[in-house]
Order: structure tokens, then C-alpha cells, then sequence
């Protein structure tokens, strides 16, 4: 049993600061030309192909992977600071932003020499777009209960089934899906998935929209009749995928995309408190930046750690549950300490279409990539528990 | 549990806590004479002067070293002045003031209370939840840019206790003649004084946090209720699991703060926004913590034979030494709305 929990102290290096100066002057003119309003919320679920290239063209995507799959070979501490300026800015990166965290890095460890090649380039241009197919109508947290099936045939897989809840998968190019190709066994419930790479524009495949209580579309259901995959898109080992989740897993659950999402409605509240905030105001505001100070604190020791090569599984999940709740939170304590500000202040209609925003999307945050019972589970293993 | 022998200061606390400070054994005990065999043994190693240069009488260790200390004595959840003395020690080398043997501690300890230098070189105010004033030989203070040290039986000390029944006084100057008084240095204030001892505070929360966390867990997997263990209920875990990242937050602010504070040439913006932070984000910690261990605990944990109060109870009065969380939070709050919307990101972004 341990209980010790491991934050490091980690600080950007200076490499990262050069790097932040030209992320941000990218943005400050992206922002002038219109290619996107920073004060509209929902930016950052949102997708634009031309801005995704000039974004890949700069080397910003992928830039941890090997050069000769068209990254930067730089650190991931650098992926971090592009990462929270592009959600501080609030700029539309749905369409590369999957690939970039979690499917490429897959695909660099799963996928043979040729697909590599092939595919990894493309993320890096800001070309492709990923979708994860891991739940189901009837799987959601519970992973391993997934059904939809994948038939050995000659040459490859025939895949029959549905996935639900498939961000992106309107607009993908990719998908990597968990199948089943055994039942599970008696001693391992886990046993029997295989991971997948899926070319979206396979026949038998069909993409129906979820639209989801915000209006956005972002959700699908992913029909697969028969759809053929060919057997050098297996990603690892047959039955065995549960044994890859590891490593990956710690990147996606501490990034700052885990605390930042509503951040826009705190940006915004400075702006409409002023530089004189009354005392209930200022003291709430105290707090919120103290609470952000220290989830980035934390957020940053993690990828630290991850770049120095060890494995911080509980350290991330805890990023990830106190980050979303905090940021589920963020707009109703916005809500309290702007209630009583005069009515003529000038970003009034901002803050209110942007607060009107975040509290409608704030019940997904601690849901999507984990809920916070299943991080919290995963937590008590960690201490020792279970 | 610091490791390596780059932690030797931590390492030889550590060693002397679980000797003669072992919380349970001082629960148990009915008097307070293991304070004086602690002292001893902590003087003989040097460790309550450690910000003290050698030739002021100190050991001359780094604010590093320092800062482990009281992380270890947080985990011990010490019942000594050890981190007044640490701090004391310091002020006084701010101004070149050689430190005494013996406990002491520090004046203003709240960063509203001020104490005045008169005409006449003596000293004059009231200073509230002094920690340990009654315990202290000397008291090492702050009047205006004047850093100065008294003999604490000049002043006049009241019987105040904090929630875990520690020594915390009101502290009345009246016409004190110190025994020495230096100036500060250029730009050294109270805020400097607040700022060094919020750290203090913060990382020994996060210490006694990590003692709490760890003190649960193992009961958790221990105590039997319905047939089963109590932490394989999920409704066990998952406020176990809230526990760790309360003292998670309060490790980072805190440890945060403290290199900071260890890097930094002077105590400017960035140094208020970690240690704002690391007093705040602790002392919500301390409340969450404290509320979720008791909780797992149950009735035994209530009671004063059990150890975990020794914990709980200081961790939450700490709260409110060198300005309270909320004090902090309207400061902070104000500093960043003055410097305005669009270089809050910078700051944060920043650290």
C-alpha cells in the first residue's frame, strides 16, 4: 500500500517561454483577421480545416513525435504551452485536437511502419481528423461490456454494430475503435477487445447526429453493417487492448484542456469587475485564482513527471477530478460574484451569452473521458483501497 | 517521506520527531516534559536556527532544507515553536541581529496588527495569535523598518490557546526596550514577514494532510462494518479519494510557494500570487480534509484518545496564523483586478 503522493516541483524551461511568445503572436493574428471571436464561447468545440493547417504548418501538432513522421521531436512540457494558449484563447482545434492527444501517439506505438508513414504526417499537417469509438448503447463507463463485433474474414475484419457518443464523427477521418473479437473469460472480463483503426469512409459505415441539449452537434451514433476492415489495421494485440491503455491514458486525463474549458466566463469577470472590485468580489475572486494557480501547478508537475519518464497514474486522475469539477463549478461561482454589479457595465452581454453558455455545457465536463466515480475509483485503487 | 542524501536536514528531523514528537506518544502523555527533551535534541542538530547564517549563531542551511523541515513537522503534526523560531531566526538575520539559544517567536503574527518604534527606541502595540508567545524565551519582531528582539518577559503575554490547545497570545508592547534593533533592509516589510510565515503555514497543512490521508486509508482498510472493510465501499472510496486530492492541491500550492520563495531575489508579484495561493488553496484543504477524515473515521476519531485530532485541530487553527485564507483572497482578488483582464493569463501562465 502507498499513499504518497508525488507532485514534483516542475517549471517550464525558457524554451517553452520563446515558444509561448510565438503561440500567441499566431493567435493575436489569427484573432485579427477574423478567423475566430475569442469572446464566443464554444470556440474550442468547435472546428476549422484551414486554420488546423496554418496551426500544423507552424509544427504545433504532433510536435513530441519522431521527425520522421513529421513531428518536432520536442518536449511535452513545449505540446503544453501550445496546448493552454490555444484554450486560453479560446480557438476552434476540435479537428486536430483528438489525433494530436491521444490517436497518434496510438498509432506510433501500434500501428505497422506503413500506416505510420502514411497517416502520422497528415495529423501533423492539421489534415486529419480522429474520432474514439469506445461507447456504446450499451457501454458507457463500463468499458468492457462493449459488443459491437469484429468477424474474422480472409484479408481482415467485418465489423457490425454501433457506436454512441462519437465526438467528431461527422467530420472524421479516422476512428479508432475498440471491438469485440473473443468473449471475455471467466478469469478476465477484460479479455477480448481489440483496438482498430477504422477508415471512415468505409462502406457500411454511416454517421446519424446526436444533437446534444445545447444545440451543438457534436455527438453521433456510428452504424457499422458489415463494414471490412483490412488486418494491418489491427492496433496491437488481438483480444488484448486493455492491457495498452496505460501511459496515454495519464496525458489525457492532466492536460489543461482538464480545467480550462470554462475559463473564458473567469477572463471575462475581470474584465466586468474592474480594477476596484468591492470585497465579496475580490475575495471570491482571490479564491478562484488561487484554485486555478494551483491545478495548473499540478497539471504541469504531471506532464513534468511524464517527460521525465515516470508514471504519475493517480497524480492525472486527480488533475482530472478536481480540474473538472472546478471548472464545472467556475460558472456558478461567476454567477455569485457578478450578481451585483451595476447594469451598465460595457461587457454585460458578453458575459451573460458566455455564463448562459458554460452553465449549459458544465454537466458534461465530468462526465466525457472518464467520470469523476470512475477517476475517483481509480484514485482509491491507487491509495490501496479495493 | 524525503530520500537521498540531498534531504539530510528533512532526514535528521524526521529522525528526532518519531524519537521524541511521536503524536500518539504525546497524546498519551499527561505532562510536558517531552518539549524540553524535543528542544534539546532539535538545538543539538541545529535545526531551529537553520536560516540563521554561522556567524550569527545559526546553521546556515538553505530556505530549502528549511521548508523540508516543516513539511516533516507538519506529518508530525509538532506541537512546538519550531517553525516561530525558524522564522524569528531569519528576521533577525535580515538585519544582522545575532539569534539567541531558545525558542522564539515572531510579532506581528496577523497582518493587520502593528507594532510602533518610539522616539525613544522602544516598542509599543498589540500583536494578536502570537503562536507560542507563551513558550518563547524571545520574541523576534517587525516595527515599521525596524527588526528588532525582545525577551518575551517584558511583554506582557495573554493565556490564549488555538483549537488544537496550543499556545496562541495576545502580545502588548508597552514601552519595550529590545534587546537589540536593527534597520531592515530596503523594502523589507510586514508584507514580507506575512508572506514568509503563509508559507510556513501552508506546507506544514500539507504535511498533516499527508499524515491524515495516510492515517485514513489505513484505517479504512482495517476497520470491518456490514462484513466487509469500510474501504471497499464505494462511498468510502470515493471521499478517500476526495481526500487525495485536497491534500494533492495543498502539497502543490504549498511546495510551490516554497521554491518560489527559495529562488527569488525579492519578494515581488510572482511570490504573492504562489503564496496567496498556497494559503488559501491549504486552508480550504484543511477544511475539506479535516471534515472527510473525521467522516471516515466515525465516533473513535471524535474522541481524545485517538490521534487524529492532533492533526485536524491544528491543521484547521493554522488556518488563521499570518492572515487567514479569506484575508488573502481579497488581497489577491485585488491585485488582479488591478492589473486587469488581459494580463491575468500572463501571471498565471507565468508561473
Amino acid at each position: 500500500m502507498s499513499t504518497t503522493l508525488r507532485f514534483d516541483q516542475i517549471r517550464l524551461p525558457p524554451e517553452c517561454e520563446t515558444l509561448r511568445a510565438e503561440v500567441r503572436a499566431f493567435l493575436a493574428e489569427e484573432i485579427a483577421k477574423g478567423t475566430f471571436d475569442p469572446h464566443r464561447p464554444g470556440n474550442g468545440d468547435s472546428h476549422n480545416r484551414a486554420f488546423s493547417k496554418r496551426i500544423g504548418a507552424n509544427g504545433w501538432i504532433g510536435m513530441t513525435w519522431p521527425k520522421q513522421y513529421g513531428g518536432q521531436e520536442r518536449s511535452f512540457l513545449e505540446r503544453y504551452v501550445v496546448t493552454e494558449e490555444f484554450r486560453v484563447a479560446n480557438a476552434p482545434v476540435r479537428l486536430h485536437f483528438v489525433a494530436d492527444r491521444q490517436s497518434g501517439p496510438i498509432l506510433l506505438k501500434y500501428a505497422p511502419e506503413h500506416i505510420k508513414q502514411d497517416i502520422l504526417p497528415r495529423i501533423c499537417r492539421g489534415e486529419l481528423c480522429f474520432v474514439i469509438g469506445m461507447s456504446e448503447p450499451g457501454s458507457g463507463s463500463d468499458l468492457f461490456a462493449a459488443r459491437t463485433k469484429a468477424t474474422k474474414v480472409d484479408g481482415g475484419w467485418k465489423i457490425n454494430g454501433s457506436k454512441i457518443w462519437t465526438s467528431n464523427a461527422h467530420i472524421a477521418d479516422y476512428m479508432l475503435g475498440l471491438f469485440r473479437t473473443s468473449p471475455p473469460t471467466k478469469e478476465n472480463r477484460r479479455h477480448g477487445l481489440t483496438q482498430f483503426l477504422v477508415d471512415m469512409k468505409t462502406p457500411g459505415i454511416t454517421v446519424n447526429p446526436i444533437i446534444q441539449m445545447t444545440g451543438q452537434h457534436d455527438f453521433n451514433e456510428v452504424v457499422f453493417d458489415d463494414a471490412f476492415i483490412p488486418d494491418d489495421h489491427v492496433m496491437g494485440e488481438i483480444d488484448g487492448a486493455w492491457k495498452q491503455a496505460t501511459s496515454e491514458l495519464a496525458y489525457e486525463r492532466s492536460g489543461p484542456e482538464r480545467f480550462l474549458e470554462t475559463f473564458y466566463v473567469m477572463l471575462e469577470m475581470v474584465r466586468a469587475l474592474g480594477p476596484d472590485p468591492d470585497l465579496r468580489s475580490a475575495e471570491g475572486l482571490g479564491r478562484l485564482v488561487a484554485q486555478l494557480h494551483t491545478l495548473r501547478r499540478m497539471s504541469v508537475s504531471v506532464a513534468g513527471m511524464l517527460q521525465a519518464g515516470k508514471e504519475p497514474v493517480v497524480e492525472a486522475s486527480i488533475v482530472k477530478d478536481v480540474g473538472t469539477i472546478w471548472e464545472q463549478k467556475l460558472p456558478g461561482r461567476v454567477r455569485e460574484l457578478t450578481a451585483f454589479l451595476e447594469p451598465e457595465i460595457s461587457n454585460r452581454a458578453t458575459l451573460e451569452e458566455q455564463l448562459a453558455f458554460a452553465t449549459m455545457i458544465a454537466p458534461k465536463l465530468t462526465i466525457q473521458g472518464g467520470t469523476t466515480e470512475i477517476l475517483r475509483g481509480i484514485i482509491a485503487r491507487g491509495l490501496g483501497l479495493r | 517521506m524525503a530520500g537521498g542524501s540531498d534531504h539530510i536536514v528533512a532526514e535528521t528531523a524526521a529522525r528526532i520527531f518519531a524519537d521524541l514528537a511521536d503524536p500518539q506518544t504525546i497524546n498519551r502523555t499527561q505532562d510536558d516534559a517531552w518539549k524540553a527533551r524535543l528542544w534539546s535534541a532539535l538545538a543539538d542538530a541545529g535545526l531551529p536556527l537553520a536560516w540563521v547564517p554561522e556567524e550569527l549563531g545559526g546553521s546556515g542551511a538553505s530556505l530549502a532544507e528549511g521548508f523540508e523541515i516543516l513539511g516533516v513537522a507538519g506529518r508530525y503534526a509538532l506541537a512546538a515553536p519550531l517553525a516561530e523560531t525558524l522564522i524569528a531566526g531569519w528576521l533577525l538575520a535580515r538585519a544582522g541581529i545575532e539569534a539567541p539559544a531558545g525558542a522564539m517567536t515572531v510579532a506581528p503574527a496577523q497582518p493587520r496588527d502593528r507594532i510602533t518604534l518610539d522616539k525613544d527606541g522602544t516598542l509599543s502595540g498589540r500583536a494578536s495569535g502570537v503562536p507560542f508567545a507563551r513558550e518563547a524565551q524571545h520574541i523576534a519582531m517587525l516595527a515599521g523598518s525596524t527588526i528588532a528582539l525582545v525577551a518575551a518577559k517584558d511583554c506582557r503575554v495573554s493565556d490564549g490557546k488555538n483549537l488544537a490547545g496550543d499556545a496562541a497570545g495576545t502580545v502588548t508592547f508597552n514601552r519595550v526596550k529590545p534587546i537589540r534593533s536593527a534597520s531592515a533592509p530596503a523594502g523589507f516589510d510586514q508584507a514580507a514577514l506575512m508572506l514568509m510565515g503563509a508559507t510556513a503555514r501552508s506546507i506544514e497543512a500539507a504535511g498533516a494532510l499527508e499524515t491524515i490521508l495516510s492515517l485514513s486509508v489505513a484505517y479504512a482498510n482495517e476497520r470491518v462494518a456490514f462484513e466487509r472493510k469500510i474501504g471497499k465501499f464505494q462511498a468510502v472510496q470515493q471521499n478517500l479519494a476526495r481526500l487525495a486530492g485536497e491534500t494533492a492541491a495543498a502539497l502543490t500550492a504549498a511546495g510551490s510557494a516554497a521554491d518560489t520563495i527559495a529562488q527569488a531575489d525579492e519578494f515581488d508579484e510572482a511570490v504573492f500570487l504562489e503564496v496567496a495561493s498556497a494559503k488559501i488553496r491549504s486552508a480550504e484543504a484543511a477544511a475539506e480534509g479535516s471534515a472527510i477524515a473525521h467522516q471516515v473515521f466515525g465516533a473513535i476519531g471524535f474522541t481524545n484518545e485517538h490521534v487524529l485530532h492532533r492533526f485536524t485541530l491544528r491543521m484547521l487553527s493554522w488556518r488563521d496564523d499570518f492572515g487567514n485564507e479569506s484575508w488573502w483572497a481579497a488581497e489577491l482578488g485585488r491585485r488582479v483586478a488591478k492589473r486587469g483582464a488581459d494580463e491575468f493569463w500572463p501571471l498565471i501562465a507565468s508561473r
